[in-house]
């Protein structure tokens, strides 16, 4: 009956026609909504703080004292510094974003929301839209305190290091909804921040792999930063991706995007 | 297409949570346009049967219609909106972004700075959200149930925990904004909110109705008196047989007679019987409300 060209209802007075009862498009995802989530995220000062200001500092620590320093390559050792770091400020950022489901989650705002149009579906895409847009600018903020510390690279390696970044931290925007779908906390990011950076150490981000003993080399081949830490540098170091690597990025992908797929089954089945 | 179907049809609903029985075959018919007060003590059902009815929970038993369909088809096309007691806000969000961003999962809404005005909050639009007291934060959730122009309005005891000029102020921007033709049902354990606001309130208690009709109806349940007195061996039957007798009730050397003429019976039981100790009192909508939705002794 829905479908019928609308008709005044008998009795209404002051609204002369109805309103437009249509479904929304797209289960309601609006890319506008992006806009008011990216304020809502740059308006958190912890949220700026680790995500954005911290990994540009850690370069500023980390990095600039190897100045002039170069890889087997040639190329700078400030370069790996800062790739890697972009690596982190990309999956602190995804994940954060994330993990936003779990505030709102516990704050009720899911329960509200299904009172409205918007399909379960659409909350995760914008969810992820929003992490994949905060992880790209972590990678750009890293990217230009590295260029005006004095980083050169040809283009092919910025832009092939950045999307590897970047694209790879989708992993983490997986994450970030797993555990964002399996505790209803908060502050959920106080108890991943420490985790993150673990994995970040497993990954090669703040210390290369190969100077860590050999028992936490072979751990850290199976910890899900290793891949996109390796694919994200490969283009500076030209070392090339192992298939440890790959395998290492299929299966993390995997296995957080279908436990994320199987929690928010269960969060939005009904009781 | 609207007046043709009943804005709400519940055919009997069953919802248990382990062994307790929430809501235990309740059926209900709302008419579009009607104004229901859904009115119980806490833990009669009434969220359990709002959040049946919002589909956000499945009947074990029974089925619920909105406006001639589903629940959820009701919900994504914005026909019905309502106000929970569950449904939380944003915190980190203001006023105006949290009513901007809940329109654009609709697809069309009345503008956002008119639903502001209409729940009373335009004033405060730049406010963030956790910076709201309860009252504010209560009148901005009617204003995301104001977006779609719905229907059908539901409100689950929207005015909990407010003070008393809070309460005023909610339910003055609710009529100011209520229109004919749109339906409102609301859940309250406030006697004087149902009275006020509703035309038809029902009387839920443990998940079953126990009483239904225009509030002067439900008013007419609380009418006459009651007259008390000492009588052993009192002829109950005789008694009930009295003109403008109700009901009559023996507990011990006690009786206790419901009636609209007091007089009379006070005048007989002094005169053709050995009653001493008469008392009359009158009953109120509070009495009815309690007998009606309290659990009674033995029951």
């Amino acid at each position: 009956m829905s479908t019928l060209p609308a008709t005044p209802a008998a009795t209404r007075t002051d609204s002369p026609t109805q309103p437009d009862r249509r479904l929304p498009a797209m289960g309601g995802f609006a890319p506008a909504v992006l806009g008011i989530e990216l304020r809502r995220v740059l308006r958190n000062r912890r949220t700026l703080a680790f995500t954005l200001i911290m990994p540009a500092v850690f370069f500023l620590i980390f990095g600039l004292p190897q100045r002039g320093q170069t890889l087997d390559n040639g190329r700078p050792v400030m370069a790996y510094v800062m790739i890697s770091l972009a690596v982190y400020a990309a999956m602190v950022a995804t994940t954060s974003a994330g993990g936003a489901v779990a505030t709102e989650r516990a704050l009720g705002w899911s329960r509200q929301l299904r009172l409205t149009p918007l399909r379960p579906t659409a909350y995760v895409a914008t969810k992820v839209a929003t992490a994949m847009t905060l992880g790209l600018i972590a990678v750009v903020i890293e990217f230009v305190v590295g260029a005006a510390a004095g980083v050169r690279l040809p283009l092919d390696v910025w832009l092939l290091s950045g999307l590897a970044a970047w694209l790879g931290s989708l992993v983490f925007a997986a994450f970030g909804l797993f555990i964002g779908y399996l505790v209803p906390a908060e502050n959920v990011m106080q108890f991943i921040g420490p985790i993150l950076a673990v994995l970040a150490m497993f990954g090669g981000l703040f210390v290369p792999v190969e100077v860590l003993p050999h028992v936490l080399q072979q751990v850290a081949k199976f910890t899900p930063v290793y891949g996109m830490g390796e694919l994200a540098r490969a283009p500076l170091t030209g070392d090339g991706v192992s298939m440890a690597g790959v395998a290492n990025m299929v299966f993390w992908t995997l296995a957080f995007g279908v436990g994320a797929a199987r929690l928010f089954r269960r969060d939005t089945a009904r009781v | 297409m609207t007046s043709t179907h009943p804005a709400v049809e519940l055919n009997g609903l069953t919802k248990t949570f382990g062994t307790v029985t929430a809501v235990d075959g309740l059926s209900l018919r709302v008419q579009p346009g009607e104004v229901v007060a859904f009115l119980g003590p806490n833990g009669a059902g009434k969220t359990t049967t709002i959040d049946m009815l919002l589909g956000l929970a499945r009947p074990d038993a029974g089925t619920v219609r909105v406006l001639g369909g589903t629940a959820d088809d009701a919900v994504a096309r914005g026909r019905v909106a309502a106000v929970l007691q569950t449904g939380g806000l944003l915190k980190d969000l203001t006023v105006g972004e949290t009513v901007r961003m809940t329109a654009h999962f609709y697809r069309h809404t009345r503008p956002a700075a008119e639903v502001l005005e209409r729940a009373g909050i335009a004033d405060i639009a730049d406010r963030i959200v956790g910076r709201c007291s309860g009252g504010q934060q209560q009148r901005l959730r009617f204003a995301l149930a104001l977006l779609p122009d719905p229907d059908l309005m539901v409100l689950d005891e929207p005015t909990t925990g407010m003070d008393v000029e809070g309460r005023r102020d909610f339910w003055q921007a609710l009529r100011r904004d209520a229109r004919d033709g749109r339906t409102v049902i609301f859940a309250t354990h406030y006697l004087d909110e149902a009275d006020a606001y509703a035309d038809r309130i029902v009387l839920v208690r443990q998940g079953r109705i126990v009483a239904d009709g225009t509030t002067a109806e439900i008013k007419n349940l609380a009418a006459g008196r009651t007259v008390r007195a000492t009588l052993p061996g009192a002829d109950q039957a005789a008694l009930a047989a009295l003109p403008g007798v109700d009901a009559v009730e023996v507990r011990g050397d006690s009786v206790l007679v419901r009636t609209g003429d007091s007089d009379a019976i006070a005048r007989h039981l002094l005169t053709r019987t050995a009653a001493r100790d008469v008392e009359i009192t009158s009953r109120n909508l509070e009495d009815a409300f309690l007998a009606l939705t309290t659990e009674r002794i033995g029951a």
